[in-house]
């Protein structure tokens, strides 16, 4: 299913600071919205997507806010747009945030990621909106992050981050 | 075609020329991870590395939480410091990151990465400092680099004299005001004009901290005699050249805003949002009753504004019915306190001094709140549940309203106290 937020979600909601206080990052999947939407933790299925508004990830640089929902096995994030740094951290991750309108996605919605085409497929509504996935983003999620890519490499391997 | 001053940063710090949309692998002059981020940073440094690049040039402050409140606290702090014995890095206590770095470590030029979303509070300095998260963090201390996208600039001029009681803080909530959350977001926001001119180094660190909340990768001032009078002040001695660290006249700008502050009153951010903002006497008819004031972190703690508290207080005393916490920035915010007597001044109004660090701003220890209860606080951060429960109200204003709403017991224009 498609969790629906609004604008500008930030990262004290995803992670908030009092309860952001481990490195497991299992314990942090049971976190996640967990004063801003409870059922959130208890009911987030492997393959489900975040689906947003505006400025998703604003505020805090605290990177747990991506851990926690890739932990939960959310699919992507599909947002009009997101915050640098919960983007940045995004692209490390290897976790899809991927930008679109998502004005008419509804919670129901079987949405489908065409990653080559750049698109997010609604089928529920046989409707294709256009996204943009950034090459580097996508290199990082073929790879599983930016750790396992220099692992892969090695470490002055950065550069080779922007070869296409 | 000419440069911004973080064009011309980027291009130092990676050997060629770097515009606005570049992609690059940038050299770094420092690396910061705190008791929060860098429990975070050190499976994956382990990963790809056994040594830190240089661990001079690895900064470790506990002040997020410090004193540890808890048994979890006390567990993350356990893992840094013992990675940080094994990497010979000390571990400094002596309050917040951004602070402490302005006063030791930056200097106009640097680049430097922050694993926190207000490193762009250095920028005051005339330095490119940027906000990241553990990944990056980790990689850095593993290569003493990090790869960068370079931003478009946005230029805000600000001009005018502000009138008695308009402070910093006021001039950069008007502006989140017109910004917005998003409105810097992914930029470099470039602040100049005559009023960011007259600012010192403390009153621009207010400035240029205060942009992460518009989403700013960083925020700036070209350096000048008041960054050379900061950095004496600082037992520093850095040089710098105005001509490689000024923007050119035909340096490209994503776009020129233009303020004009010269009637400015006291600004106010409502929550939950930082573009929330109100001026002050407006929300003063509310008669808004306040339970907790709270003067300190990154934003608003330096001496300057303990001045400013200290002269407000001198004929009043503190409501009773509300909780007055001040943190002062840093071990040496708070030793000049002592040397000019605030310390025992404040404590005899009542007000609690805790250690300096971020206190309360996170709502993890020193001042967490309850449901409804409402908070005047001089940080920079007003979102649901900042400072402990999801129901409480955060307002976010100058040291001088939080100073008089403590004086009244609610929210209160300074003016008239100063």
């Amino acid at each position: 299913m498609n969790w629906i937020f609004e604008n500008n979600i930030n990262t004290d909601l995803i992670t908030p600071g009092r309860f952001n206080i481990t490195t497991d990052a299992n314990e942090l999947a049971k976190i996640a919205f967990i004063e801003h939407l409870p059922e959130f933790a208890k009911k987030v299925q492997k393959g489900d997507f975040i689906v947003a508004g505006n400025n998703f990830g604003c505020g805090s640089s605290r990177e747990t806010a991506v851990t926690a929902l890739r932990a939960c096995g959310i699919k992507a994030i599909v947002a009009k747009s997101f915050a640098r740094i919960f983007y940045r951290n995004c692209i490390n991750q290897g976790l899809l945030a991927i930008i679109a309108d998502t004005e008419n996605i509804k919670s129901n919605d079987k949405l489908k990621i065409d990653i080559k085409k750049q698109l997010v497929i609604n089928i529920s509504k046989k409707k294709e909106i256009k996204a943009v996935i950034p090459p580097l983003m996508i290199k990082l999620y073929e790879t599983g992050g930016i750790i396992l890519f220099l692992k892969k490499n090695r470490l002055g391997s950065l550069k080779k981050l922007f070869e296409i | 075609m000419g440069q911004t001053i973080a064009e011309k940063i980027f291009s130092q710090h990676v050997g060629k020329k770097a515009s606005a949309g570049d992609f690059i692998i940038a050299k770094l002059d420092l690396v910061m991870a705190h008791d929060t981020t860098c429990a975070w940073a050190i499976d994956p440094f382990y990963e790809i590395a056994k040594k830190v690049w240089d661990k001079k040039k690895i900064f470790i402050p506990f002040d997020h939480a410090f004193p540890a409140p808890n048994v979890q606290i006390a567990k993350l702090q356990a893992k840094i410091r013992k990675f940080a014995n094994e990497q010979g890095i000390p571990i400094t206590t002596d309050g917040v990151c951004h602070q402490i770095m302005s006063e030791r470590f930056i200097n106009p030029g640097n680049l430097i990465l922050g694993a926190d979303s207000h490193s762009p509070t250095g920028g005051g300095l005339g330095a490119l400092t940027i906000g990241v998260g553990s990944t990056d963090a980790a990689i850095a201390m593993a290569t003493g680099t990090c790869w960068f996208r370079v931003p478009q600039t946005i230029r805000i001029n600000v001009e005018g004299k502000l009138k008695k009681g308009v402070f910093s803080k006021d001039v950069i909530l008007m502006i989140a005001k017109e910004f917005g959350p998003e409105g810097g977001n992914y930029k470099i926001l470039e602040y100049g004009g005559e009023t960011i001119r007259d600012f010192n180094v403390p009153a621009r660190l207010t400035i240029t901290n205060m942009s992460a909340e518009m989403g700013a990768k960083a925020a700036i001032i070209e350096p000048d005699e008041k960054t050379s009078l900061y950095l004496k002040d600082n037992q520093r001695s850095y040089k710098f050249d105005k001509k490689s660290l000024w923007s050119d006249r035909d340096a490209v700008y994503e776009k020129v805003m233009n303020f004009d502050v010269s009637d400015l009153t006291p600004q106010i951010a409502e929550p939950p949002d930082i573009d929330r903002v109100k001026a002050v006497q407006e929300v003063e008819k509310k008669k808004i009753k306040v339970d907790q004031v709270f003067i300190g972190s990154c934003t608003n703690c330096r001496i300057e504004d303990l001045d400013v508290v200290y002269a407000m207080w001198q004929k009043h005393n503190l409501n009773p019915q509300i909780r007055t916490i001040i943190t002062p920035a840093s071990k040496l915010v708070y030793l000049q306190a002592l040397a000019k007597g605030y310390i025992e001044f404040f404590t005899k109004k009542n007000a609690i001094i805790l250690n300096p660090g971020c206190g309360p701003c996170l709502g993890r220890h020193g001042g967490v709140l309850y449901d409804y209860e409402v908070c005047v606080s001089t940080s920079n951060r007003n979102f649901t549940g900042r400072m402990g429960s999801p129901k409480a109200l955060i307002y976010l204003t100058s040291p001088a309203t939080a100073a008089a709403s403590a004086i009244t017991g609610y929210i209160t224009d300074p003016r008239k106290y100063l």
